[in-house]
């Protein structure tokens, strides 16, 4: 399944960590207890609104600040299908990888889709097709040794598999 | 071809002979760390791999100081998860409160980070590690439990940036100002999956705790990390921090090698700088700051708890008080900061200051605990975010500075320079 269907979430540049999962949470690793915090500090309605199955699409930067994997393991577990910016922070980008949440690159995405439209992300060809518009954009593609560690599921299960 | 510092630490530790930028490489660690945030998850994932042993019982490091000592419940089941890891694996160097410290000033103290070194920490700052001349980078939790059991750590060469600082600091600046200046310069993603090189004339001059101020917080600009060629001082700090010198590599840049930026300054003329919420990049010089009133003052932190911060705090709170309105919180930041600052008087100082002192803690830096800002409160802090919700409330705000003006504005009410008082 690489397909995913789902209303876009749009937020600015350089949303950090702490907008993502504040650290009065951090008390706890649990999934499901992150998920229910996830981007709080930048919009307190979105995890109200969020219908599972959706994407957070953000600007330059996205994921800077601290290295906890309490950020996208938060959108991962409230069962967001990607995320999609301009560009990610490095330790964000790592973590996401590792943990098996999608991530996309594409500027071109980002300045043309709008709050709530619908879009569909397709993993295997990363391309990104919105529905409304009625356009394709292509993002980024990633090196061959991240492309394994995605199809392995994250960093853990590719080491069990090696 | 002609490497910079850190291309050959990278090249080194992943049997090359040189690394090229945008290259994939599988590098062994020298050591890795993890805290009590992020050490769990990782606990969690290393045992799914399902090995037996860790990679080195004695270069894995736990370092509980977050939420230390335990906030609540769920604080304290983290760190005893980490307590019975640690027992369960035999892994040495596990710290509670009473020989702990802010992980990234307790490491370089107790002398395990050595030039030349690869260090991954499951903490963004440990890109502090960079004033020693190692090559040290902030992970996730995954990367740890992957370290912790293989030893290895697969990371990209990054682009290089190199930072050129010239002139004399002015009174009253001070490391922290350089590199709040450096982020003002270019911003929060400057230096996005970038290596940055700080050199100069100036950076010569610096002491090793001025250039771990510098080095911590690259990863404000994003870069990957930061790095000072080692010199004397580095091998004088060694000798009198580490058992031994041995295992240290002194390397330095090749004088021809490539920079995607070279940036160079003259810092003669800068004032102390202060980011304003909620980025580290919005700097202004603090002649500019003198109606921001504030409700708390935080010295302390991975960026400037160590001793010589405390020393500049008590230079400018001898013989004054905080203002009425402000609470003002010094944090060494390890236990031996501490006793340090205790047996030099300085406590004596921030008590009659009105201070408040803590044990070593990450505390109120995160919004953690120890100090945390109600809705509308300022902060003025020398820890290195000033994210919405950094230290507390949604709409708290926090302004980042050098301790010298954290520490006046602690005594004036309202952000200003010890020239002001």
């Amino acid at each position: 399944m690489n397909k995913f269907k789902g209303i876009a979430h749009k937020f600015g540049d350089n949303i950090d960590t702490d907008l993502i999962i504040p650290a009065r949470y951090l008390n706890t690793h649990e999934w499901e207890e992150l998920a229910q915090h996830v981007m709080e500090d930048a919009d307190k309605t979105f995890v109200k609104r969020f219908k599972k199955g959706g994407f957070i699409v953000g600007g330059e930067n996205f994921g800077c600040g601290s290295s906890r994997e309490h950020a996208p393991i938060a959108i991962k577990a409230a069962g967001v299908s990607a995320v999609i910016a301009k560009s990610f922070a490095r330790i964000f980008y790592r973590n996401a990888i590792n943990i098996g949440l999608p991530i996309l690159e594409s500027p071109e995405a980002v300045d043309k889709i709008k709050e709530g439209q619908e879009i569909e992300v397709d993993l295997a060809t990363g391309t990104i097709y919105d529905l409304t518009s009625d356009k394709f954009y292509k993002a980024q593609p990633f090196p061959e040794f991240m492309q394994k560690i995605i199809a392995a599921g994250g960093l853990i299960n590719y080491l069990k598999n090696r | 071809m002609s490497q910079t510092i850190t291309q050959k630490i990278l090249a080194k530790h992943c049997g090359k002979k040189e690394v090229s930028p945008g290259e994939l490489i599988n590098c062994r660690i020298d050591l890795c760390l993890g805290n009590d945030i992020t050490a769990p998850p990782a606990i969690k994932e290393f045992e799914k791999i399902g090995v037996k042993k860790v990679f080195d019982k004695k270069k894995i490091y736990l370092v509980p100081d977050h939420f230390t000592p335990a906030k609540d419940i769920k604080s304290a089941m983290q760190v005893k998860m980490m307590k019975d890891f640690a027992k369960k694996y035999g892994i040495v160097n596990f710290f509670e409160i009473g020989c702990m410290g802010v992980e990234h000033a307790l490491l370089p103290e107790m002398g395990a980070i050595k030039p030349g070194y690869l260090v991954i920490g499951a903490d963004s700052h440990t890109c502090t590690y960079g004033a020693l001349g190692a090559f040290s980078t902030g992970v996730g939790s995954t990367d740890l439990a992957a370290a912790m059991a293989t030893g290895e750590v697969w990371l990209k060469v990054p682009e290089q940036l190199k930072f050129i600082f010239t002139g004399k600091l002015p009174k009253w600046v001070e490391a922290k100002d350089l590199i709040l200046y450096t982020i003002g310069k270019i911003g929060v993603d400057g230096a996005r999956y970038m290596s940055m090189e700080f050199t100069g004339p100036v950076i010569d001059r610096l002491s090793i705790e001025g250039r771990m101020t510098m080095a911590n917080m690259a990863i404000e600009a994003g870069g990957k990390n930061g790095i000072f060629a080692p010199d004397k001082k580095v091998v004088e700090y060694l000798k009198r921090h580490a058992a031994t010198c041995r295992g240290m590599t002194l390397t330095a840049s090749d004088p021809d090698a490539e920079y995607k930026e070279i940036y160079e300054w003259n810092i003669s003329g800068i004032e102390p700088q202060v980011s304003f919420p909620h980025l580290p990049s919005n700097t202004k010089p603090v002649s500019k700051c003198k109606s921001v009133k504030i409700d708390q003052s935080v010295i302390g932190s991975c960026t400037n708890g160590r001793i010589e911060d405390l020393r500049v705090a008590a230079k400018v709170l001898k013989g004054r008080q905080r203002h009425k309105d402000v609470r003002l919180l010094i944090i060494p930041a390890t236990q031996n900061i501490y006793e340090q600052a205790m047996k030099e008087g300085l406590f004596n100082i921030f008590l009659k200051a009105g201070a408040a002192i803590s044990t070593p803690t990450c505390g109120p830096c995160l919004g953690g605990h120890m100090g945390i800002l109600a809705r509308g409160e300022r902060a003025i802090a020398t820890t290195n975010r000033n994210f919405v919700g950094r230290m507390g409330h949604p709409e708290s705000e926090v302004y980042l500075s050098n301790v010298a003006v954290a520490a006046a504005s602690a005594v004036a009410g309202r952000i200003v320079s010890p020239e002001d008082l």
